[in-house]
C-alpha cells in the first residue's frame, strides 16, 4: 500500500498544461478519413437509386422522374455505405461534421441538365 | 433483527452511465437483498432483422452497444459468414483482431475512469479517459469513426490499414503503455483504494460458476474461461493465456481487468507482427440459409450470437445474449451483505452495460 502514488503523474500535468482543445479558438482537425457528412455532386448522379435503396435508415430519397435526390441529415447515420455502392462515385463522404439544425428537413439537390431545375439549382452547395 | 427498509437504487443515479433500478432491501446499513428490474432502453433491435435486409443489419448490430460495437459487428458478420460459407481473407481477420483488441483497451479504460469516479478520486478518472482518448484517435484515423466503426463487413473489412499507420499505432501503444502503467499502479497500490475494493463483493469460484457468471468476473474468481482461447478470428495464430485471479473481490476484477489492458497491447503487437499482405474482402454472392451459434469474448465476457436465416435477404431471427445480463444473477450475490454505501462500486464492478442487455 503506498500513499503517494499519483504524484508523479499529478506533477507532471502541472506542467504540462491542459491536454484538451480550447474548442472555439482553436479547432481539432479531422482526419482525413473521417465520417462527417454525404455530399453528392450531383452533375453526375444517374438517379439509379442504389443508395436510397441499400441505406440502413431510408435517409435518401430520388425522384427520378424529377431529378431531384434528397438526404435527411438527421436521419442519417454516416455509415458511407451509399458511397461505397455509387456506381458513378458522385457521393462522397467528407469529414467536416454536419452544421447543427433546428428544423427536420431533407436537403435537396437537383441536376441542372433538367430546364426545370435551373432556377432552384444551388449545386453542390446548398439545398434547392 | 433490524427493521427492513426498501431502498430504490436507480434509474437515474450519479454512478449509472445507463439506467438500471434495483429494489435494496436493508436492514440497517446492510443489503440483504436486490432485486432488479430492466427494460428502460428497450430498442427492439432484435424484431429489427424483420425489416432491414442481412446486409443493412451489420450496421444495426453495432448499434447494440456503443463500448463493444466493433465485437457485435464481428460477432454478427462471423455468423453469417458461417450460414454461407465464407472464408474471409487472412489479413481481414487481423485487422478483425488488431480492432477487437483496440476495442477492449478503450473498453477497459472506460472502466477504470468509472470506477475511479465511483471511488471519488477525480484526477485518477481524467487521467484514465485522457489515456482512453489516444485509442479513440487511432479508430479515427483507421476506421474513420471514433465509437461506432461500421468497418465489419460480411466477409472482410471495409478498410485496410497501411504498414506505415501500423508502424504508428506501434509507437503510440509505447507510449500508451508508458503512460498507463504509471496510472494502474494507483489502482492497484494506492492505501485509498485498495481500502474501498479489497475483501468487497466476494464471489466464490463455485458461486460464480453457479451462476454463469463470465469474462473478467469469472476470471477474477478463478474460472478459466476466455473465449479468445477457442481460436476465432486470428486469436488461434497468437501466443495468450487467460488471466486469472483467486480473490474474487473487486480488487481481483480490477487487476484482472487491468492486466488485460496489458495482454490486449501485447495481442496487438504480435498482430502487428504476424499481419500477412493481401486482400482485406471477398465477395459475398446470394442469402444465407441455416443457423448458427457464435460465441466471442467481449471486454465484458462472453457474448452469444445466434442467426437463423431462410434463405431470403430477411433473416429470420438473431439473438444476442450480452455479457452483462449473463453477469446480473452474480452482481446480485456480491450484493448480499455489503454496505449500502460500497452499492455504487459493486454494480460498476461488473462493468454494466444496460443498451447491450436490453438491447
Amino acid at each position: 500500500m503506498s500513499f503517494f502514488s499519483m504524484t508523479k503523474t499529478l506533477i507532471k500535468s502541472i506542467f504540462h498544461g491542459p491536454y484538451t482543445v480550447k474548442y472555439p479558438l482553436e479547432k481539432k482537425e479531422s482526419f482525413p478519413a473521417s465520417r462527417g457528412r454525404i455530399e453528392i455532386n450531383i452533375q453526375d448522379c444517374i438517379f439509379c437509386g442504389l443508395c436510397a435503396r441499400r441505406c440502413p435508415t431510408g435517409a435518401i430519397n430520388i425522384e427520378k422522374a424529377e431529378s431531384r435526390w434528397s438526404i435527411n441529415r438527421l436521419r442519417c447515420i454516416q455509415c458511407s455505405y451509399c458511397s461505397e455502392v455509387c456506381p458513378k462515385k458522385c457521393l462522397k463522404m467528407s469529414n467536416n461534421y454536419t452544421a447543427p439544425s433546428f428544423e427536420n428537413v431533407e436537403d435537396e439537390y437537383c441536376n441542372a441538365r433538367v430546364p426545370d431545375n435551373k432556377e432552384n439549382n444551388r449545386n453542390i452547395a446548398g439545398a434547392c | 433483527m433490524g427493521k427492513e427498509t426498501v431502498i430504490p437504487f436507480g434509474p437515474q443515479h450519479p454512478v449509472l452511465p445507463e439506467p438500471i433500478h434495483l429494489d435494496l432491501v436493508l436492514e440497517d446499513e446492510t443489503v440483504v437483498e436486490a432485486i432488479p428490474s430492466i427494460g428502460y432502453i428497450h430498442r427492439g433491435l432484435e424484431k429489427l432483422v424483420e425489416k432491414k435486409d442481412f446486409q443493412q443489419y451489420t450496421y444495426v448490430a453495432e448499434r447494440i452497444c456503443g463500448i463493444c460495437s466493433f465485437m457485435h459487428g464481428m460477432g454478427y458478420c462471423m455468423s453469417v459468414e458461417s450460414i454461407m460459407g465464407v472464408q474471409i481473407p487472412e489479413r481481414a481477420e487481423f485487422l478483425r483482431t488488431i480492432w477487437a483488441e483496440l476495442s477492449r483497451l478503450h473498453s477497459h479504460m472506460l472502466w477504470l475512469g468509472l470506477l475511479a469516479d465511483a471511488l471519488g478520486f477525480e484526477s485518477l478518472f481524467m487521467h484514465s479517459w485522457r489515456l482512453r482518448e489516444q485509442i479513440l484517435d487511432i479508430f479515427e484515423e483507421t476506421t474513420s469513426g471514433r465509437v461506432i466503426f461500421s468497418v465489419c463487413d460480411i466477409g472482410g473489412v471495409r478498410k485496410d490499414i497501411d504498414s506505415e499507420t501500423l508502424k504508428k499505432i506501434n509507437s503510440i501503444l509505447d507510449g500508451f503503455e508508458q503512460e498507463v502503467s504509471e496510472i494502474t499502479k494507483v489502482f492497484l497500490n494506492d492505501s485509498s483504494v485498495i481500502l474501498r475494493t479489497q475483501g468487497l463483493g466476494v464471489l466464490s469460484q463455485q458461486a460464480a460458476f453457479d451462476l454463469g457468471a463470465v469474462g473478467p468476473m469469472a476470471r477474477a474468481s478463478g474460472i478459466d474461461i476466455d473465449m479468445r482461447k477457442s481460436g476465432y478470428a486470428a486469436y488461434g495464430r497468437l501466443k495468450m493465456e487467460p488471466i486469472l485471479e483467486t480473490a474474487g473481490d473487486c480488487y481481483a476484477r480490477t487487476s484482472v481487468r487491468i492486466k488485460e489492458v496489458f495482454q490486449s497491447l501485447d495481442l496487438i503487437r504480435q498482430c502487428i507482427a504476424l499481419i500477412p499482405e493481401g486482400e482485406i474482402k471477398v465477395k459475398v454472392m446470394g442469402n444465407p440459409k441455416g443457423e448458427y451459434f457464435t460465441r466471442l469474448e467481449q471486454p465484458r465476457g462472453e457474448v452469444l450470437y445466434y442467426v437463423k436465416a431462410n434463405g431470403t435477404k430477411f433473416l429470420d431471427r438473431v439473438r444476442v445474449r450480452t455479457p452483462t445480463f449473463a453477469n446480473i444473477p452474480a452482481l446480485l450475490e456480491t450484493l448480499k451483505g455489503c454496505q449500502l454505501a460500497d452499492v455504487p462500486v459493486l454494480i460498476l464492478t461488473i462493468d454494466p452495460c444496460i443498451s447491450c442487455t436490453e438491447r
